[in-house]
């Protein structure tokens, strides 16, 4: 079939207000061109033939909601991902944030928690651990559970065990875990302290006096006006001189909130809330 | 008459650093169209193939970011371990979306999404590489009324890409990596007068 690229566009567009007035989740200042990849995937495998078809069983079938829910949440994350960005936090961001008596960190779309987890080993290994409460939210109930058990695949360990490495870590990677036959669960020492709850950027609101906000690659699944907003509510929930951390490729380059920030480490997407914003 | 073309799409693979290092230089500075590359890197090289190829071409060669608008005559490469997709309204996004044919960024990604931005105003041009990502993607935009080219697999360092493309759909023109460039100056700009700078 070959259907008219803005007739599908028109198309997913109803599908997204669809869904936002039946369930209320708001995809709709998504990018676009994400989310019709994300609409072909279920339609592909749901021999659905076309977007207005996957509406239709969307608002008619609630199981076809959640299951189209799994396949609009991002879960590709990794343990120490980009290395340089936690060796900067390790040796620039943690002694700074080690002078305040006590500190929150909030993990803003944190999928199954690799990253949390990550920064909680941070923590353990600068002495801070007992000092900080992390909060680790996302809009996907079932990836939170997935966060919450802190098991992950045997065959990502070596991947991991690299990117600690390389990231300054000193310990062996492998006191973190214990490793059945097919699943490495995370030492549940690193789980004191992290509190996974729901919460969607897109919808919800202020997450009070964070000292540090780590939102890494969420920002490139929203267009303009909804990174602006979400932007924006980070900076209502940082403290003055709280720092946001987010992906390598991401920027507050075209934020309308650009100058409420400076730029810390320029190449780690490391940001500091200034103190008169 | 001429075409009115809006953006070119171009997918390599192995061989890629080579075949780019023809084609891009070989592009006209006053190309009236934007091109975006997808290369196949390892996720962890650095950003430098945008820059090593700014430096040996008229054209200007940068990384291509979240969230920009595309402009003609610049040409936006992937940058490594991202996905490069076309919004409808011409701005670029990337993701972390799993790997499509092993490979992120994907070359069907860009191919797939532009095509859905540009329609029939979209040139695909499927390069060197050892496998089957592009040949999908290629499909499409002929699909919508675009325009395929291929490198012909002869001239590819590695042929297999080229020709899962070639099977995929009827392609429009099969060239020599070196005829690539000038055919794109000549569909574009026009016959070049004398030789260009």
């Amino acid at each position: 079939m070959n259907v008219h690229p803005e007739t599908e566009r028109i198309e997913l567009r109803l599908l997204l207000e669809a869904i936002y007035l039946k369930y209320g989740y708001d995809f709709r200042n998504y990018s676009m061109a994400h989310l019709k990849r994300r609409a072909e995937y279920r339609l592909s495998l749901s021999g659905l033939a076309s977007i207005s078809q996957l509406q239709h069983a969307v608002l008619h079938d609630e199981k076809m909601f959640l299951i189209f829910l799994q396949d609009l949440s991002i879960n590709v994350s990794e343990m120490f991902r980009d290395p340089p960005f936690y060796k900067a936090l390790r040796n620039e961001i943690l002694p700074m944030l080690g002078t305040y008596p006590s500190f929150k960190i909030w993990h803003a779309g944190c999928s199954a928690g690799q990253e949390v987890y990550s920064m909680a080993i941070l923590l353990h290994e600068a002495g801070m651990r007992e000092r900080g409460q992390i909060y680790a939210t996302d809009f996907n109930r079932a990836i939170l559970e997935q966060a919450r058990e802190a098991a992950f695949p045997l065959a990502q360990l070596k991947d991991y065990t690299t990117k600690y490495q390389q990231a300054g870590g000193e310990n062996s990677f492998a006191d973190y875990y214990a490793a059945d036959d097919e699943r490495a669960l995370l030492c549940s020492f690193l789980k004191e302290r992290i509190f996974f709850s729901e919460h969607n950027l897109v919808t919800d609101g202020v997450f009070g006096e964070m000292h540090l906000i780590v939102c890494r690659n969420v920002l490139i699944y929203f267009d303009r006006e909804l990174q602006d907003r979400v932007v924006g509510l980070f900076v209502d929930s940082l403290c003055p001189g709280g720092f946001l951390c987010l992906g390598s490729k991401e920027s507050l380059k075209f934020s309308r909130h650009a100058e409420k920030f400076e730029v810390v480490r320029e190449k780690e997407k490391i940001y500091r809330k200034r103190r008169d914003a | 008459m001429k075409r009115a073309f809006k953006a070119v799409v171009v997918g390599v693979s192995s061989g890629g650093l080579e075949a780019l290092k023809i084609l891009v230089p070989g592009l006209r500075k006053d190309l009236s169209v934007p091109v975006l590359i997808v290369q196949h890197l390892s996720p962890q090289a650095d950003s430098y193939l945008a820059l090593r190829l700014d430096e040996v071409s008229g054209l200007k060669v940068k990384e291509a970011e979240d969230k920009e608008f595309l402009q003609a005559g610049v040409a936006y490469v992937a940058p490594p371990d991202y996905h490069l997709l076309v919004e409808p309204d011409g701005s670029l996004s990337l993701s972390v979306d799993p790997k499509v044919n092993f490979s992120r960024p994907s070359v069907d990604v860009l191919f797939e999404t532009a095509s859905d931005a540009f329609g029939a105003a979209l040139i695909g041009v499927v390069l060197t590489g050892a496998n089957q990502d592009g040949a999908k993607g290629l499909a499409r935009i002929k699909r919508r009324g675009g325009l395929a080219v291929v490198q012909s697999p002869e001239s590819a360092l590695a042929d297999a890409m080229p020709r899962a493309a070639l099977e995929s759909t009827n392609v429009d023109h099969v060239l020599p990596l070196r005829e690539i460039a000038p055919f794109l100056n000549n569909l574009l700009i026009g016959p070049s007068h004398a030789n260009t700078d």
